[in-house]
Order: C-alpha cells, then sequence, then structure tokens
C-alpha cells in the first residue's frame, strides 16, 4: 500500500517550477527554488548566459560581477547594492551552498541596472523578456478544402507538439512567444472553431481546438505552422511482410480506421529531440536542432520534386529508436533518411546499416535487428547515387557502414546521413546556404534512383 | 539562590563551548583543501609483468576516420582471458595519451574482458568510458570497431563481441553507436573494410 501511495504521488508530482529567460544573447530556463514563500532564482545562473560574470561569496556577503557592474547582497537581508546605489529586494537575500539566491519579484528591478537596459517580466508565468525579443504571430483560417489554420511567426519555431481528442497542442518552451491581441481566437470553421493562448511554468502553449483529428507541418524555415483535419480513411492493411518489434500491443485485427494521408515516397528523421539532445555541435547549438532544420529542408527538397514525403519529428518531441522503426515500416515508404550532425570532420558520411550476418527471422515475421537485410542492396543503390551527387557539387562525401539503429530495423532502403560543416566553421551548419545544398543533393539523388526504389519496397 | 557549584559548572562549559566555536571557525577554511579528489585515475589493475609480445592493435584515426593496423610489443599474461583484457588496456593506453589520434578522456577504462565459449566475449568499460565519450556517428563507430577488430585479430575463435558500461547494457555508447546487441565479427570486418 505504502509503495502504491508512493507511486501515486510521484506519478502526481507536479512540473517542476521554472523560469525561462529570453534575450538576443540566448533563450533558457532555469529552476525555480522556494524559500520562506518566495520564488527564489540563482542570480548568477541568471546572468551567466547574457556576458562574462563571476561571484564571491564572503561570509554573509555575496558579491558579483557582470561585465563591468559590480553588485553586493548580503544574506538575510532584502536590500542589494548595485552600481553604488541601494536597491530594497522584495524578501531576503539568501546563500545557498554558494548560489546567491534573489525574490522573483525583484528581477525587474535588479536586472537593469545589470543589463542597463529594461526588462519585462511576465510573473504568473515566468517568463522574462530581455530587450525586444518578442515572437508574434498572426492566425487564420484558410477556406480550403480540408480548412487549414495557417500561424505566420515572426520568427522561426519549434514547439512540441500534442494532440489529445478534440485538441491539438503547441507548447513553445524556448521561444519568446507573445500573443498579438486577444488570448482567444475564434475561427468561421466548423473544423477548427477556435484557438487560445496561455501561459504557465516558463512556457506558452496554444491549443487549438478541433471537431476532427487534427496534424500540423511546418513550412518557411519553421515561420509558418500549418494545422489541417487529418483525412480518415478505413483501409485493408495490406499483406506485406512485418518486422517483429521487441514489445507488441494493440489489436491483430486486420480492418482498421487509421489515419492515412497519403502514401509516403520517403519517411525522413530527424534524428534525436526533446531530452535526447544528441551532440553538442557547441556550447548554444545541439545535433537535435540542427537535424530538424535540415530534415524539413530535406522534406521541401523531395516534395519539390514530387516525392511525397513524411517527416517523423516535426517538432522537439522524443520518440524511441524502435518508435522511429515502427512508424517508419507502417508507412512502407520506398526509403527511410536518417538525418545526424556532426562537428568532428567535413562533409558528409552516408551509412549503410551493418546487419548481422546470421538473421533470426521466422516466416514472415523478421528478425528485428536484421529487417533491414533483404533492402540492403537497395539501400546501396540510394547512397551510391546520394554519394554520385554529392561529388558532382564537389562537397565532400564517405560511404560506410555503421552499428546505427534503427536502420537494421527498416523495412525499406535506408540510409542515415551525418551533416559535417565543409570547413573549420561548425557555424555551417546553421547556414540555410549549405542546408540547402545538402538537402538538394540528398533529394537530386533519391530522384535519380526513384524508379528503382519504388519497385524495390 | 543558585549554588555556586553549578555557577562554576555552567561557566565552564559556557567556556568550553566559546572554545570549540573558535576552533571549529578557525579549522572551516583546511576542510575544502583537505578534501581529496573525487576523480581517482589511478588504473583499476596492477601493472602486468612478464614476456613482451608482438600484436596488432587496430587504432582509431579521426582524421581521416579509419583504423590503421599497428604492431605494438606489450607485456601479455599466459591465459586467454587475461590476454584479452591486457590487450584492451593497451589500446585505450593509446587512446587516453594527450597526443591521441583519437582521444578518449582520461579515466576511460576497461574494466573486464570475458570470453565465453564459443566464440564470445564481452567486453566491459567503465562509466568514464561511455559518459565522457565524443557523440557522432562516426567518432563512435570507430571506437567500437578499433575494440572488436583488435580483439578478435589477437584471440582466435572469437565470433561475437557485446560491449557493457560498467557491466550493464546500454543503447548506445554516446548517442549513436548500438551496444544493445552483439557484434557480428564478420559484419565489423565488412564495416572496417568499406572505412578503408
Amino acid at each position: 500500500m505504502l509503495m502504491l501511495a508512493a507511486v501515486a504521488l510521484l506519478l502526481s508530482a507536479p512540473d517542476e517550477k521554472k523560469i525561462s529567460i529570453y534575450s538576443k544573447a540566448a533563450n533558457y530556463s532555469l529552476p525555480i527554488t522556494q524559500k520562506n514563500g518566495q520564488d527564489c532564482a540563482g542570480l548568477l545562473e541568471i546572468l551567466e548566459p547574457l556576458g562574462t560574470v563571476s561571484a564571491k561569496a564572503d561570509g554573509q556577503r555575496w558579491k558579483v560581477r557582470f561585465n563591468n557592474v559590480d553588485g553586493e547582497f548580503t544574506a538575510g537581508k532584502p536590500r542589494a547594492r548595485i552600481r553604488g546605489h541601494d536597491f530594497d529586494l522584495h524578501a531576503n537575500f539568501l546563500i545557498e551552498n554558494g548560489r546567491g539566491l534573489i525574490p522573483l519579484a525583484s528581477l525587474t528591478q535588479l536586472l537593469p541596472q545589470f543589463l542597463g537596459g529594461p526588462v519585462i517580466f511576465h510573473e504568473t508565468s515566468r517568463r522574462l523578456f530581455i530587450g525586444d525579443v518578442s515572437v508574434h504571430f498572426i492566425a487564420q483560417v484558410n477556406k480550403s478544402n480540408p480548412p487549414a489554420l495557417v500561424m505566420n511567426f515572426t520568427s522561426p519555431v519549434n514547439p512540441s507538439i500534442s494532440t489529445e481528442p478534440g485538441k491539438l497542442r503547441l507548447l513553445f518552451t524556448h521561444e519568446p512567444l507573445v500573443p498579438s491581441g486577444s488570448q482567444t481566437l475564434t475561427f468561421d470553421s466548423k473544423i477548427i472553431p477556435s484557438a487560445t493562448y496561455q501561459e504557465e511554468n516558463g512556457a506558452a502553449e496554444l491549443t487549438i481546438a478541433g471537431t476532427a483529428p487534427l496534424f500540423a507541418r511546418f513550412s518557411n524555415d519553421g515561420r509558418t505552422i500549418t494545422v489541417t483535419a487529418a483525412p480518415q480513411v478505413t483501409a485493408q492493411a495490406p499483406p506485406q511482410p512485418t518486422a517483429a518489434p521487441p514489445s507488441v500491443t494493440g489489436s491483430s485485427s486486420t480492418t482498421t480506421t487509421v489515419p492515412i494521408s497519403r502514401r509516403y515516397f520517403a519517411v525522413v528523421d530527424a534524428s534525436h529531440g526533446g531530452d535526447e539532445r544528441g551532440a553538442a555541435i557547441s556550447d548554444q547549438l545541439a545535433e537535435k536542432d540542427v537535424t530538424l532544420a535540415f530534415a524539413r529542408r530535406l522534406r521541401q527538397e523531395l516534395e519539390a520534386r514530387g516525392l511525397t514525403t513524411l517527416l517523423l519529428r516535426d517538432g522537439d518531441t522524443s520518440l524511441t529508436l524502435d518508435q522511429r522503426a515502427n512508424i517508419a515500416n507502417s508507412n512502407h515508404p520506398a526509403i527511410y533518411i536518417c538525418v545526424h550532425a556532426s562537428s568532428q570532420g567535413y562533409g558528409i558520411r552516408l551509412y549503410k546499416a551493418m546487419v548481422p550476418s546470421v538473421a533470426d527471422s521466422h516466416g514472415p515475421f523478421l528478425d528485428w535487428s536484421s529487417a533491414q537485410a533483404p533492402f540492403f542492396t537497395l539501400s546501396q543503390s540510394a547512397a551510391t547515387s546520394v554519394a554520385a551527387e554529392f561529388q558532382r557539387r564537389e562537397i565532400a562525401v564517405r560511404t560506410l557502414i555503421a552499428p546505427l539503429r534503427p536502420l537494421n530495423s527498416i523495412i525499406a532502403a535506408a540510409v542515415a546521413v551525418e551533416v559535417a560543416p565543409r570547413g573549420p566553421s561548425i557555424a555551417e551548419l546553421n547556414d540555410p546556404e549549405y542546408q540547402q545544398s545538402v538537402t538538394a543533393a540528398v533529394a537530386t539523388g533519391l530522384s535519380a534512383v526513384r524508379a528503382k526504389l519504388e519497385a524495390g519496397r | 539562590m543558585i549554588p555556586r557549584n553549578l555557577i562554576f559548572t555552567a561557566a565552564l562549559m559556557l567556556l568550553v563551548v566559546l572554545g570549540m566555536g573558535v576552533y571549529v571557525w578557525q579549522i572551516r577554511g583546511h576542510v575544502t583543501s583537505n578534501t581529496p579528489s573525487a576523480a581517482d585515475n589511478r588504473p583499476v589493475a596492477p601493472p602486468v609483468s612478464g614476456p613482451t609480445e608482438q600484436v596488432i592493435l587496430y587504432v582509431a584515426y579521426d582524421d581521416p576516420g579509419t583504423l590503421r593496423a599497428q604492431s605494438w610489443k606489450i607485456p601479455l599474461p599466459a591465459g586467454r582471458q587475461e590476454r584479452a583484457e591486457q590487450l584492451l588496456r593497451a589500446l585505450i593506453t593509446v587512446y587516453v595519451d594527450k597526443s591521441s589520434p583519437h582521444p578518449l578522456s582520461a579515466g576511460a577504462e576497461i574494466r573486464d574482458a570475458y570470453l565465453i565459449d564459443p566464440g564470445l566475449a564481452v567486453i566491459d568499460t567503465n562509466a568514464a568510458f561511455a559518459d565522457n565519450h565524443r557523440s557522432g556517428v562516426l567518432v563512435e563507430e570507430l571506437t567500437v570497431a578499433s575494440l572488436v577488430e583488435t580483439l578478435s585479430a589477437n584471440i582466435p575463435g572469437i565470433t561475437r563481441v557485446r560491449i557493457l558500461v560498467d557491466g550493464k547494457s546500454r543503447d548506445t555508447l554516446a548517442g549513436h553507436a548500438d551496444l544493445s546487441d552483439f557484434y557480428d565479427v564478420n559484419s565489423m570486418n565488412q564495416m572496417v573494410a568499406a572505412m578503408q
């Protein structure tokens, strides 16, 4: 009973309280510490991403230097001295394990002294805006069939997307999104009647109400999100061999109602996502963000060539490797392309799966770890064609085999593309021109072997 | 009226408390400087002595991203399993060197190597080996290939290799190279051939 109670408590535990800070230098979140009924945050941690900062605890005194501005605080006292001027805090300053904690309510008073400019603090939702960084958006429903809610943002956005019956939620944790007008938007549409904006715990959320299942897609380099109803069809599941995943759930019925928008030529998988950041390309840049940018461009390039494409991850979401393989396999694409990014080495590396020489397949059930084996030659053709296109464009390329899941569990041609910069500057990974060049080469290479890939599925 | 002996005792205890307070205040600053280092980089196994033997180590080179077979002379014990461990430790020594062509973190170590007939080898690395490993498809692939190829080239009969971290199975080395399954030596040979 005690165990059950503990589990129930854990499950019902609220999210960790945090503050999100948006600035031109960085957007970041920090945990909140509650002391004497006050929400507090570490001043050093707040200032660190914004400039050069150092702090020193000397008994009850805590001194901080940010760029050329000195501040001095005393533990247990509601006062601060910054640039030689005294300020009253909303509560006592605290020192905990050498960390100087200030009450959140005093941020709007203290930070301008350090930063030399105004800040805006949404205190209820704990969102702090330093300078003119806000991202605005406009939303309208097109009268197309089916109707589409088109949201245009003033800067690229990358929200986490979740759905529940009658709702699609876009959670903006890293973007300084603010509402342009009313927090509730109503549309003249039966399928998408309204959208609401709200802020909570360091994040902004857009909830789009729908009378049908909705799905979102990104375009215009992440500046536009289009929400439409997912077409529902009754499909007879085709009798194709299925790779048996490690765990199986669901019904064994062959007739089922599933949302199928179309049969995709390609499934593009932006590796990593959510808590799984992948490689740290730089202090500010995570592999998961670079792969998503490349994957979105690759979808554009493929679709521009008439190759229908499903983006497996189109937001900052977590997917296990088995989930990625399951989604890809259930869509029966002609090719699966997994995108990785690296700051090490130069140019492009194309990988095919390393498949064990001995498979443990039984009839229609393929061994999960070697399901790729029958498609290896097809994967080889795709990789060779893409490599040739890179060579034609004089971008360094290597074709390799790698023990890289989920390539070996894909029942279609499958390649992974690891993108490294052409030269010593890793910033090139974020360069739209380089992204365009790389993704155009992949799309052209795949387009050249389209007939072969489609015949192989 | 308070008895005189109680007053003396209370005063004495107050003096002791004050004295201890002063003493604690003085030694407070010494504690952090005397704290032993958290990272203990000493090897987990004693150095091996004995006759040296010529072995082939497959050493990874980040630039140009290949494995190179290199001949080394290292002391090797007689037992097959101990030889496997020693080989891999010699390889890791190459990587933790500052001038390594494929650097691993200073704390990276091989805890154990187990040879289980027929043909299965299990390499158990420590947490620092994986936790501090650089993340990337090629850089992780080079590490895995180097371990597997070095072992299979010098210990005859190995057909499959499993890599553990701190005695436990792990999904990937540092987000990319698969550690969830056995490595087939034949497939690894093909992979390495494609690298060259």
